[in-house]
């Protein structure tokens, strides 16, 4: 059987592993990287909570906001997920035994069940509330839960990098 | 003593005696101040960096190009100010709490004057699309000063926020 201490392992002794722990340059740069994309995937979202709260932009529809903002979230989100891996893989164990990295993961994973279900039960009658400036109460707490989840998934991140031994 | 040594002395003394205020112990001391500080400063980097991506991106017709581009840089641009002060206070206190990784740090400077550019070539851009927004859509002229102006904000807010990163990797001692 394949365990997950398998797995790991198998990212971990990967060159490309290899490369990110040992190159000085390397972690830094995709840190970097890290940090532009999750600025942006954190910016835009909230931009979106804030019309959901009926807080800003209220004169535009629901719909207007998000086509013209979610693709760039989604982008932005692909570039986090992909250098945030690199990341993990150069120190997959000592990652995985850090609280704040693994309550960072799971904040993620609400945020995106709180998506799912914004998406596929409260947005069913979007239609009707769409250009309103006062949302029904189910959309504006998703809208308030995604803001207050994502500002705890920036603090677990930073606090990963103050509870990480270096190396 | 040249001129530049002259000036690295002085930086360093105050350095040394900001680190020893009383505040800056207070920073140090606890040691939750120094992540909640960072994390409150990269938040106000988000909404600043999406804010005005999102109106590189219109100046590119990428997102939002069926709102008027007027509209969109009233919308965004305007946001950035209250961020700014607020980016100034938490790495203000970042300093105080540790001056010599920023105050002898050439990528902190190099990061200070990218911001002034940037604070400069944004107000531009916020007057010049708040004036003439018409300037920026009619004519061949003016989309290729959207798109060239557009991708220069996009590269320097890039190089802000890496040097910002940076500084944690280039601190002396």
């Amino acid at each position: 059987m394949l365990h997950l201490k398998d797995v790991i392992g198998f990212f971990e002794d990967s060159s490309l592993a290899d490369a990110v722990r040992e190159n000085d340059l390397l972690f830094p740069l995709i840190e970097s990287v890290h940090v532009l994309a999750i600025c942006l995937v954190v910016g835009s979202i909230m931009a979106v909570d804030l019309r959901l709260l009926g807080v800003a932009w209220v004169k535009r529809p629901v719909s207007g906001v998000t086509r013209g903002i979610l693709p760039l979230t989604w982008g932005a989100f692909l570039v986090a997920v992909a250098s945030g891996f690199l990341m993990f893989m150069s120190n997959a164990t000592k990652y995985l035994g850090n609280g704040f990295f693994v309550a960072k993961l799971c904040l993620i994973a609400a945020a995106g069940i709180n998506m799912l279900v914004f998406h596929f039960i409260s947005a069913r009658d979007q239609r009707r509330w769409d250009s309103q400036a006062r949302l029904p109460l189910s959309v504006r707490l998703a809208g308030g839960l995604s803001m207050l989840i994502w500002i705890a998934v920036v603090a677990c991140g930073r606090w990963i990098g103050f509870t990480m031994e270096a190396g | 003593m040249t001129g530049a040594v002259v000036i690295g002395a002085i930086v360093g003394d105050f350095a040394k005696w900001l680190g020893a205020t009383a505040l800056s112990h207070a920073i140090q001391t606890a040691g939750w101040i120094i992540p909640a500080l960072q994390t409150i400063h990269i938040l106000a980097i988000a909404v600043l960096f999406f804010s005005a991506v999102i109106v590189d991106l219109r100046l590119w017709r990428v997102l939002q190009s069926d709102v008027p581009l007027k509209d969109v840089a009233r919308r965004f641009l305007p946001v950035i100010w209250p961020v700014v002060l607020v980016l100034l206070i938490t790495g203000g206190l970042l300093i105080i709490g540790e001056p010599r990784r920023s105050l002898l740090n050439t990528t902190f400077y190099l990061k200070m004057a990218l911001l002034a550019f940037a604070v400069v070539f944004t107000v531009a851009l916020q007057w010049s699309l708040s004036a003439a927004p018409e300037f920026w859509e009619k004519g061949r002229g003016g989309r290729l000063a959207a798109k060239f102006a557009a991708t220069l904000s996009i590269l320097v807010w890039c190089s802000i926020i890496f040097a910002g990163r940076w500084i944690a990797y280039t601190q002396v001692g």
